[in-house]
């Protein structure tokens, strides 16, 4: 039985560090390796803590060589460890993605089913406050793309931590992607909303299920990680004129439930997809095309997305308000999706 | 040494820049964010890096080079890019994020690109070091004296780009320098807890090419052994490690509660700043006149006042412009000549 206090507020970092801890205590193969998650404790704080109570050996600062960290974190999982390994933002991806894309996410099916990757790659996501095309980055589409990697991207604390408890339990790699804005750190723009009810006790989610926020009638816009909050600020907004937006997030895109997309798309008839990664070749499509072919006889308009439009991140404030989705460009959309 | 008075000179008025700039950046980059730090606000939003303490490294290399030398830099660039020359205006511009910057506001401040003095830096660590190696082959194959000049942190020299850079250029005896600034700390990491050797100058002898340690966070020291990296890579006798021990005096960023460092640390450092003794030493060695240094310190506090203002009474870009840019509008054909799109 989860506890009942409702009154159990966390921010995402301490949910994530709290399922961390707990999956340690009970799992001596747990532990956890990156750079700054010892003393320092996460430049995002996702490890805060872990360092006093698990020790060094458990907890380990690493050099800046991700190349060789995740690589070892690959080592150590197909050895019987389950390590959680950080990369300190996605955008870092670039100098070791041959050991996550060529070999984390394909070893086990070159074994042919025969052999586990445990592992969790954790990695902090997005932007909006100013820190330019190589610390901005979602990316979770260029991850998703690749076959052999679950990619989880949670919006709430109730979901990181049932979503990590479940990353570290299950016997394949998981790339868990929170999104900085949403940590919940006194040093970013604070989302009121994302401070949330945490149950005390260990408790997993499924992967592949995806949350409906809030039903409606009129359009159904999908999103995950920072957009479902613009999404629930469009759609409080929408409702005051009358529309009604169902909000669908989807919290994993490997697996991803597309039959929630499906439903909802059959009542409202109409869809926006709202993506902080890039526009094209990404998760909107993916989400476009998944309708296209299961529910188009039931749209009455086109389907619109909302994403970074195929460009790099800019640096000034204007320009980066520009291409991020928010709750006004997504009340817009909307408009225009019910007055196509 | 036998250094010209104006060099020496020169050399004083680019580190009292530097410091004077970051410290006004330090400033300048607070506004906005009291009493609530909050990274996003303010006049210069976003990741914030400061150099000061730093400042021998740059200006004692970069005194060696011209206007053509190619010069790559980190993420923490500003002391590079002034000592390479950079304008200092334009520079501010883009850190404040506006259209008359470098980049017109697209890269900020770990993104600087002046190809006017052949600067660039980059905000991932050791992305630089690859970026030298190809900029000696190009000057190689152009059959040109220039050489390149990679800067970047002790904690750059454990990352992959290092060693594949090293190698390459010692195995094709490019004109490259690379240049390890080892302030101790890659974010909270001490160097003693990421590396393996005491010495990354250790490091070169596994590449087969010169490798030297330089410590104190003395200026004229470096200017020494850049001086000979320098005439060695011009005259074609391939890359040299250089290691130059220094002082980082602020956080990692801007708002690092620096817990990580021993107390008292700071001060200690402090304690032996690099710009007081190189002007203590100018005075008692009588190189120049204290009036004459007390006028350069003013030239160097205007200059940076003058880019500040700048960048200040710039205006934003509009938002649309974000979606240009992305690629360059021209071609060239086989001359290298270019024609419009
Ligand atoms: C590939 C990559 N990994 C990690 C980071 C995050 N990061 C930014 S600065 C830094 C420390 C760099 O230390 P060092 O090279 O010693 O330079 P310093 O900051 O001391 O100037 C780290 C780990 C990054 N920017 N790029
Ligand atoms: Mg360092």
């Amino acid at each position: 039985m989860l506890s009942i206090n409702a009154d159990r507020k966390l921010t995402m970092s301490k949910a994530i560090t709290e399922a961390i801890a707990q999956e340690m205590e009970q799992d001596e193969r747990v532990f956890v390796l990156g750079e700054d998650v010892g003393i320092y404790g996460g430049i995002f704080s996702s490890t805060a803590g872990l360092l006093e109570k698990f020790g060094p050996e458990r907890v380990i600062d690493t050099p800046i060589s991700e190349t060789g960290f995740i690589g070892a974190a690959l080592g150590a999982a197909m050895e019987g460890m389950r390590p959680i390994a950080e990369l300190m933002f996605v955008d870092f991806f670039g100098v070791c993605m041959d050991q996550i894309y060529n070999h984390i996410a394909k070893n086990t099916y070159f074994a042919g089913g025969h052999m586990k990757v445990p592992l969790v790659l954790m990695t902090a996501t997005g932007g909006g406050y100013n820190d330019a095309g190589q610390h901005s980055q979602s990316l979770w589409g260029t991850f998703a793309h690749l076959p052999g990697l679950k990619v989880v991207v949670p919006s709430t604390p109730y979901d990181a931590k049932g979503l990590m408890t479940q990353a570290i339990r299950d016997d394949n790699p998981v790339l868990f992607m929170f999104h900085k804005g949403l940590m919940g750190l006194g040093w970013m723009t604070l989302v009121k909303d994302a401070t949330g009810h945490v149950p005390e006790e260990a408790y997993a989610i499924p992967f592949g299920q995806a949350d409906v926020k809030r039903e409606g009638t009129d359009v159904t816009i999908v999103s995950v990680s920072m957009g479902v909050y613009h999404a629930l600020e469009a759609a409080r907004e929408l409702e005051r004129e009358g529309i009604s937006a169902e909000v669908i997030d989807l919290r994993t895109l490997v697996p991803l439930d597309r039959e929630a997309v499906v439903r909802s798309v059959k009542k409202t008839h109409r869809l926006l997809v709202v993506d902080e990664d890039y526009l094209s070749y990404g998760m909107s499509g993916e989400i476009a095309a998944t309708v296209a072919e299961r529910a188009f006889d039931y749209l009455d308009a086109p389907v619109r997305r909302l994403a970074v439009p195929d460009v790099p991140i800019p640096f000034a404030r204007p320009l980066e308000q520009f291409v991020l989705p928010d709750a006004p460009k997504i009340v817009a959309a909307v408009k225009e999706l019910l007055n196509s | 040494m036998g250094i010209p008075k104006e060099r020496l000179l020169q050399m004083y008025r680019d580190m009292v820049v530097i410091r004077h700039y970051e410290e006004i950046m330090a400033q300048t980059y607070l506004e906005g964010k009291q009493p609530v730090f909050n990274i996003a606000a303010g006049t210069v939003p976003g990741e914030m890096h400061l150099a000061a303490g730093q400042e021998p490294v740059a200006v004692g290399v970069c005194a060696h080079l011209r206007k053509e030398d190619a010069v790559a830099g980190t993420h923490r660039p500003h002391h590079f890019a002034i000592a390479k020359g950079v304008d200092l205006k334009r520079m501010t511009a883009e850190i404040f994020g506006k259209v008359t910057g470098l980049g017109q506001g697209k890269g900020g401040h770990m993104h600087l690109f002046d190809p006017d003095v052949h600067f660039g830096c980059s905000g991932i660590i050791a992305a630089g070091i690859p970026q030298a190696v190809g900029a000696a082959l190009a000057f190689r194959q152009q059959k040109s004296d220039k050489v390149a000049v990679t800067f970047f942190g002790e904690g750059a020299a454990n990352q992959g780009a290092f060693h594949e850079g090293l190698n390459l250029a010692a195995l094709w005896r490019l004109p490259v320098i690379f240049v390890v600034e080892d302030n101790d700390y890659a974010i909270s990491v001490p160097k003693q807890k990421s590396t393996a050797v005491a010495s990354n100058a250790d490091r070169a002898a596994g590449y087969g090419i010169p490798g030297v340690y330089v410590g104190e966070n003395d200026l004229l020291a470096v200017y020494e052994a850049a001086g000979e990296a320098v005439a060695r890579a011009r005259r074609g006798e391939g890359p040299t490690l250089l290691e130059v021990k220094t002082d980082r005096l602020f956080g990692h960023f801007q708002g690092d509660a620096e817990l990580y460092r021993p107390k008292g640390e700071v001060e200690r450092l402090r304690a032996k700043d690099p710009i007081a003794r190189f002007r203590t030493y100018l005075i008692e060695r009588e190189l120049a006149p204290e009036t004459e240094i007390t006028d350069t310190e003013q030239q160097a506090r205007q200059s940076v006042a003058e880019a500040f203002a700048f960048a200040r009474e710039s205006a934003y870009p509009a938002p649309e412009e974000a979606l240009k840019h992305v690629f360059v509008e021209t071609t060239s054909d086989r001359r290298g000549r270019h024609a419009v799109n």
